[in-house]
C-alpha cells in the first residue's frame, strides 16, 4: 500500500515535521504551566478554593458559648449587651472551645469599655455614651456595671443621686473605694424621708484610726499615723476633708 | 450532466462533512455534560455547594459606633499583618463642615477605635458618621479583569478570592480596585484581600467582622434567596453602593449612605 506521505515532496515532509512540532510545543508548555485543576469549575485553580477554606478559625461564634456558660449567657440575653458578642470582649475563643485549659482574657480594665462608650460626636445619637474622664474616673467600670448585663439610666439612684457633689468629689479621691455606708450608717428610710432619718457620722478619731493607726489591722497600702501623737488635739476631719483627704 | 454529477459529489461531501463534524464534536459535548454534573457536586466544608449560594453584605451607617471591633477581629481571624497599613476591612470617620470641607480619617484602620479630635475654633460640624469599608466583591470585578495570570477570580457563590500560589505580585489588581480594598501582603509578596471569611462561610458561620459587630451594623447573607437577613435588610432600607458610576456592581450594600462618601 502506498502511503499519501510518500507522495509529498521531500521539502514538504520536512516542513510538516517542523510545523507539527511548533504546533505541539505551545500545548506542551501550556500543560506544564497550567495546573491540572485549572478551569475545572471556572477560570481558576479549583484547589485555590480548597486552600482558602482550609484556614483555621479563631473566632468560634456566639452560639457555641451557650453550650457551657449558662450563667453569663442567661444574664446577657436579657440585658442591653445581648447583641454584643462574647468574643468582642473576651477575644478569639475557638482555641478555648477546643481545650478549656486555654483561658480567654477577661477585660477588667477601664479602657476596654470606652472603646464603645466614650463620647464621640460621630457616634449615632442615642447610643449610650459617657465622658470617662468625669464618669467615676477612679473605679473600674465593672465595679458598678455588670459587664454581661450593664444597666445605665434605670440604675437605682445611690447616695450620689442626692449628694452629687460629695459623690463626685469622693469619686476623685483616694477614698473612692470606701462605700459611703462604711462611714455613715444609713437607715433605709433616709432615701425616702432624708431629713427625718438622718444617717450617722463618725464622731471619734478612733474611727479613722481603725484604718490609719500604725497598729490597725487593715490593708498594708494604707498610709499610717501614730494615732496617739498625730495632732491629738483635733478630730481628723478638721484638717483632712474625709471625702477628699489630702496629706500635703 | 456533468454539472449534476459534480453537484452530487458536493452534496455527498457536505453530508460527510457534517457527519464527521458531529462525530468530532461529540466528545466535547459529552465532556461538557460530564463537567456540568461535576460542577453541581462540588462540595466544600460540610455539605456546602458553592453553586447553591450567592453572598453579599449590608452595612447600616446609622448603626455604626466606630468601635472598630470588625477591623480588629478581621486582622486576628485572617492573620493580616498588624502593621498599620494592611487592612482587609477598616472604618472611616467622616466629618462634614459648614464651609463644605469634608474630613475623612481612619487612624490605624480603627483597629484601636477612634479618639476624640478637637476641631479648630469657628469650624462647625454639620454631619459626622462612621463608614465601615471592605472589599465590595463586585459582580463585575475590575481586579479580576486585569489579572494577567488568572490568579484572582470569582467563585460560583460570588466571592472574589486570590490564588496565592498563582499570583505573581504584579500589583495590577491593587491599582485597578477603585475601593482600595487590596494590598500586597508583605510576607507572601502576593495580592491580599477580604475573602468574606470564606473558611467560616463554608462552615455555615458569618464573617468575623459581622460576628463581632456589637450593633448589627453589618449584615451578611444570600442575595438571591428570599429568606435571608440581607434580603430583609435591603427591603427595609434605602440602599446605596459605593461608586455606582463605575459599573462594578458591588455586592456590599450601604443603608443611609451619605452623598459625600466615596
Ligand atoms: C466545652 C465547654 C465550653 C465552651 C463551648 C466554652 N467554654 Fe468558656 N470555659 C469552659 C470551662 C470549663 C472554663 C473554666 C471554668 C473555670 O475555670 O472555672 C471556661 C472559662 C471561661 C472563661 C473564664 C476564664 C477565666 O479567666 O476564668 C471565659 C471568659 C470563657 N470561658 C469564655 C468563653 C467564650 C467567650 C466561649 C464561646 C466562644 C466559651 N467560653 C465557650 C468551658 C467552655
Ligand atoms: C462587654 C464585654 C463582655 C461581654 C460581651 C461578655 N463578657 Fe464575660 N466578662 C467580661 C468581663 C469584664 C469579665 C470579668 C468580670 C469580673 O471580673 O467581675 C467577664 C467574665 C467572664 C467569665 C469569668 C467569670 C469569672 O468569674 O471569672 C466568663 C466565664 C465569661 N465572662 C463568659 C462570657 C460569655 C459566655 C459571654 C457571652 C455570652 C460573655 N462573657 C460576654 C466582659 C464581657
Ligand atoms: C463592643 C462594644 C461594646 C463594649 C466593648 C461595651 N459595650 Fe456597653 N453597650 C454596647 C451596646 C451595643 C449597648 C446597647 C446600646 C443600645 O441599647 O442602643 C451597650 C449598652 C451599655 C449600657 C446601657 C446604657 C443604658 O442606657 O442603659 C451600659 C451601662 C454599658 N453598655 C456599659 C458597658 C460597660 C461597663 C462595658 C465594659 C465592661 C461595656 N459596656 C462594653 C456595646 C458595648
Ligand atoms: C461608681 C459606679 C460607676 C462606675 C465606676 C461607672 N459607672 Fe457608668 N454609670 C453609673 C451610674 C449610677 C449610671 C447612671 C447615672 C446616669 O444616668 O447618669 C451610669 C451610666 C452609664 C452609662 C449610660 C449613660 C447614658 O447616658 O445612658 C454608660 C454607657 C456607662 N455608665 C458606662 C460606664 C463605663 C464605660 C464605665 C467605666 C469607664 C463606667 N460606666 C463606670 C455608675 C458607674
Ligand atoms: C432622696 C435623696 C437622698 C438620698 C438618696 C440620700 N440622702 Fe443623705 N441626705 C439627704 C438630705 C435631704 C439630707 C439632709 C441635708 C440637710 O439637712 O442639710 C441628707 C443628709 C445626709 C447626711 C448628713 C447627716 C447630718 O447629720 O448632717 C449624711 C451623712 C447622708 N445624708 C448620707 C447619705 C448616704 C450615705 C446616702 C446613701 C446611702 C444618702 N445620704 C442618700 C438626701 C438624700
Ligand atoms: C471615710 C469616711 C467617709 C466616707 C467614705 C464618706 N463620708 Fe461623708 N462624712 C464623713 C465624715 C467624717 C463627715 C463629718 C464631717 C464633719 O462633720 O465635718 C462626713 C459628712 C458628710 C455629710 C455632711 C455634710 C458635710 O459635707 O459635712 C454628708 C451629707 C456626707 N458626709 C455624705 C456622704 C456621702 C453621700 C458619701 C458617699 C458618697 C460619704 N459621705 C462618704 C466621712 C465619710
Ligand atoms: C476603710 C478604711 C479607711 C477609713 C475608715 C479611713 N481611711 Fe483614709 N485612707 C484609706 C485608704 C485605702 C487610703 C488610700 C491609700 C492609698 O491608696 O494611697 C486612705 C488615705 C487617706 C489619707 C491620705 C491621702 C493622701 O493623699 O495620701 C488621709 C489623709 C486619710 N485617708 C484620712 C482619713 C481620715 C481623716 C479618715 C477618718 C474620717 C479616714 N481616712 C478613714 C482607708 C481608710
Ligand atoms: C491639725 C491638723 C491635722 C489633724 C487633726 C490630723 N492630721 Fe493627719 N496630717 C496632717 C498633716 C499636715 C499631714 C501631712 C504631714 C505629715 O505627714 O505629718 C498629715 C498626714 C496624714 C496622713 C498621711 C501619712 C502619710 O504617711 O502619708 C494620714 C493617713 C493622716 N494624716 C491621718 C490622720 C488621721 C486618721 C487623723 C485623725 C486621727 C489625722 N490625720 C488628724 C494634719 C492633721
Amino acid at each position: 500500500m502506498k502511503l499519501p506521505w510518500r507522495n509529498f515532496p521531500e521539502q514538504i515532509r520536512r516542513l510538516i515535521v517542523v510545523w507539527s512540532f511548533l504546533i505541539i510545543l505551545p500545548f506542551f508548555i501550556r500543560s506544564l504551566l497550567i495546573p491540572a485543576d485549572f478551569g475545572k469549575y471556572g477560570h481558576f485553580r479549583a484547589s485555590a478554593v480548597e486552600e482558602a477554606i482550609a484556614k483555621e478559625m479563631k473566632y468560634a461564634g456566639h452560639a457555641i458559648c451557650y453550650d457551657c456558660h449558662d450563667e453569663e449567657v442567661e444574664s446577657k440575653m436579657v440585658g442591653v449587651h445581648k447583641n454584643v458578642n462574647c468574643e468582642v470582649c473576651h477575644g478569639p475563643a475557638a482555641a478555648h472551645v477546643e481545650d478549656d485549659e486555654i483561658k480567654p482574657r477577661a477585660p477588667r480594665e477601664r479602657d476596654s469599655c470606652p472603646l464603645c462608650h466614650e463620647y464621640l460626636s460621630s457616634r449615632p445619637t442615642g447610643f449610650p455614651q459617657i465622658i470617662s474622664d468625669s464618669h467615676e474616673p477612679m473605679k473600674a467600670c465593672i465595679s458598678c456595671h455588670d459587664p454581661h448585663n450593664p444597666r445605665g439610666k434605670e440604675m437605682a439612684k445611690e447616695c450620689g443621686g442626692c449628694h452629687a457633689e460629695i459623690a463626685s468629689t469622693k469619686s476623685l479621691s483616694k477614698h473612692v473605694n470606701i462605700p459611703c455606708e462604711k462611714c455613715h450608717e444609713t437607715p433605709e428610710l433616709h432615701k425616702l424621708q432624708p431629713r427625718l432619718h438622718l444617717p450617722g457620722k463618725p464622731s471619734k478619731r478612733e474611727f479613722c484610726g481603725g484604718c490609719h493607726d500604725v497598729e490597725a489591722d487593715s490593708d498594708i497600702a494604707i498610709p499610717r499615723v501614730e494615732l496617739a501623737t498625730h495632732e491629738e488635739a483635733y478630730v481628723c476631719w478638721q484638717c483632712h476633708y474625709p471625702h477628699l483627704p489630702e496629706a500635703e | 450532466m456533468k454539472t449534476k454529477a459534480k453537484n452530487m459529489k458536493r452534496r455527498k461531501f457536505v453530508q460527510k462533512m457534517l457527519l464527521s463534524l458531529t462525530a468530532l464534536s461529540m466528545p466535547v459535548v459529552l465532556t461538557a455534560k460530564e463537567k456540568l454534573k461535576q460542577l453541581q457536586k462540588w462540595i466544600l466544608g460540610k455539605d456546602y455547594n458553592p453553586f447553591d449560594h450567592y453572598w453579599g453584605m449590608g452595612i447600616d451607617i446609622n448603626k455604626c459606633i466606630g468601635c472598630g471591633r470588625c477591623a480588629a477581629a478581621c486582622k486576628e481571624e485572617n492573620d493580616v499583618p498588624q502593621a498599620p497599613f494592611f487592612f482587609r476591612t477598616w472604618v472611616e470617620r467622616y466629618r462634614i463642615f459648614h464651609d463644605g470641607e469634608v474630613r475623612v480619617d481612619s487612624p490605624n484602620g480603627a483597629v484601636d477605635g477612634f479618639e476624640k479630635q478637637n476641631i479648630e475654633k469657628g469650624k462647625v460640624t454639620i454631619r459626622s458618621f462612621f463608614v465601615p469599608k471592605i472589599c465590595n466583591h463586585c459582580d463585575n470585578p475590575p481586579c479580576v479583569q486585569v489579572c494577567p495570570v488568572g490568579a484572582t477570580f470569582k467563585t460560583p457563590d460570588g466571592v472574589i478570592l486570590v490564588d496565592k500560589d498563582y499570583c505573581i505580585g504584579c500589583r495590577y489588581c491593587v491599582q485597578a480596585c477603585p475601593y482600595g480594598a487590596r494590598f500586597i501582603n508583605p510576607i507572601s509578596k502576593t495580592a491580599d484581600k477580604c475573602t468574606f471569611c470564606y473558611h467560616r462561610v463554608v462552615q455555615g458561620l458569618v464573617p468575623a467582622c459581622v460576628e463581632m459587630c456589637p450593633t448589627q451594623a453589618r449584615v451578611f447573607g444570600e442575595i438571591k434567596k428570599k429568606a435571608s437577613p440581607l434580603v430583609r435588610f435591603m427591603r427595609h432600607h434605602k440602599i446605596g453602593v459605593l461608586k455606582p458610576a463605575l459599573n462594578t456592581e458591588p455586592k456590599v450594600y450601604y443603608a443611609n449612605l451619605d452623598m459625600e462618601v466615596n
